[in-house]
């Protein structure tokens, strides 16, 4: 094996590790509130919610750089009260992961919950069921395969985030180079053998946990139309 | 339909030979001039005295890093004057004999400077006074991929300060990303060419490095071979390398 650092394939499984559990949580929780819910402005906010999806992550590394910057609305303030700098640390590389990575979790979860029938959490309710019952007994396992992808593919896209997190956390090598990061910067610097080294890593990675999703959802699809 | 698809093939057909024929009038010189990006705000402005001295000739830019435009002209890219920011590239133009033998010259110069966000209140006035515990993000640019990184790496080898920063060091990957780090404050201090400070009004500049500290940081110039208006190519060099030329680089901070 080659004689290097292994130090970005921890940090990378770390920061998309972190993300992706505030991404599942937030998405899976803001996807059920809108869901079979109608109000003005529901459109809106979500193509707000996945707008970062679209955008180049440049802008939208830049648009987390004047919020969590330094002089940023809500960095300097954190700055101020606790001394605690975003910008250039591996939380920022959470940050900007949980922003790109967001739009696919709410999607998947959008999704699942509205293609759920209405009527088993209603007739959950007519046996007098809390809403929290509801959810945790009837929603969340109906819902599971596609909240599953979800989380499959936030935490993908997570390790491989690469514009927004550059401009947010920067690259510190030891601290902030996280795969992708090592990959640019050694093709820009040409050391090809580590690159391809990197590169073979977050294929096989990528590629192995589709795999795993593709496979799983289908048996479990079979297991539910059989019974 | 095939009629249409005919009169519109012909359509297009006599555009592109109104193109040519206009551009193969003898006195107008067009001169397309493959540039170094560090470059883009000062050639600009040269650009409008430059052609009304000179009747009958256009210069048209063509911005990018000195690396990538040498490669344009390696596979045919039309250029009649190619200004390198690193001497590597224009050597390997010069290897290649893509470049007029004699036109090469040196037509400016760079030094890097010690910058800080405007607002800072840094005291320091030397890289000398750099004290690494004093820092807590320096932005350089990435050592082995931006020439930039480079230069500031001897530096501070130089001056052993290299090791001292090392975990307080961001790296950037090209020389304007150092700029913005320390522009939106994020980062205490950076290192850039002078003419980048120049161009920003958010940073300010703490320091000068000493030319001994790292290999001199020139930009040479040269007539690209394949040029159609060689001479128009050398009359532009040569303003750059003159007096005038000189002073009108000197106003975006290079030296």
């Amino acid at each position: 094996m080659l004689d290097m650092d292994y130090s970005p394939l921890l940090l990378s499984l770390k920061v998309a590790a972190i993300s992706t559990f505030f991404v599942f949580l937030a998405g899976v929780f803001i996807a059920y509130l809108l869901a079979k819910r109608d109000f003005f402005g529901k459109s809106v906010l979500e193509a707000l919610f996945l707008l970062p999806l679209v955008l180049p992550p440049t802008v939208v590394g830049f648009g987390l750089l004047i919020l969590f910057g330094k002089k940023g609305w809500i960095g300097s303030w954190l700055v101020e009260w606790f001394d605690f700098q975003i910008v250039f640390t591996w939380i920022g590389a959470v940050i900007a992961s949980i922003v790109v990575s967001f739009p696919l979790m709410y999607q998947s979860a959008a999704a699942a919950f509205e293609s759920l029938d209405e009527r088993l959490s209603n007739a959950a309710r007519t046996m007098g069921a809390s809403e929290w019952r509801v959810f945790w007994s009837v929603v969340f396992p109906l819902a599971w395969p596609g909240l599953l992808a979800g989380l499959v593919l936030s935490f993908a896209r997570g390790l491989g985030e690469f514009g927004a997190t550059l401009m947010l956390a920067g690259y510190i090598p030891g601290k902030t180079d996280t795969i992708p990061m090592a990959i640019y910067f050694a093709v820009e610097s040409g050391q090809m053998e580590k690159a391809t080294f990197w590169v073979v890593i977050i294929i096989v990675f990528g590629f192995s946990l589709i795999l795993w999703v593709n496979w799983w959802s289908k048996r479990n699809i079979r297991r539910f139309t059989r019974s | 339909m095939k009629h249409f698809l005919f009169t519109a093939l012909f359509a297009i057909l006599s555009i592109f030979l109104v193109g040519c024929s206009e551009s193969e009038k003898p006195e107008e010189a067009e001169l397309l001039i493959s540039a170094a990006a560090s470059l883009t705000d000062a050639l600009e402005d040269v650009n409008s005295t430059y052609e009304e001295q000179h009747e009958g000739v256009k210069l048209t830019y063509n911005f990018g890093s000195s690396g990538k435009l040498a490669a344009n002209i390696e596979n045919g890219a039309p250029s009649d004057v190619f200004l390198s920011a690193s001497s590597k590239d224009m050597n390997d133009m010069e290897d290649k004999e893509l470049i007029l033998d004699g036109s090469r010259e040196n037509f400016t110069s760079n030094v890097l400077v010690l910058i800080a966000h405007k607002d800072s209140d840094s005291r320091i006035d030397s890289f000398k006074d750099i004290d690494p515990a004093d820092v807590d993000h320096f932005a350089v640019g990435e050592p082995e991929s931006v020439p930039v990184g480079r230069y500031t790496k001897e530096t501070l080898e130089n001056l052993n300060l290299w090791e001292p920063l090392q975990t307080k060091l961001v790296m950037g990957s090209d020389v304007r990303q150092v700029l913005t780090y320390v522009e939106m404050g994020n980062a205490d201090l950076g290192v850039v060419y002078s003419s980048d400070a120049f161009v920003s009004g958010d940073v300010k500049v703490l320091a000068e490095s000493d030319p001994e500290w790292h290999a001199p940081i020139v930009y040479p110039g040269a007539v690209v071979k394949a040029s159609k208006h060689p001479e128009a190519a050398q009359d532009f060099l040569d303003f750059l390398t003159s007096e005038k030329g000189e002073k009108a680089l000197q106003e975006f901070g290079f030296k």
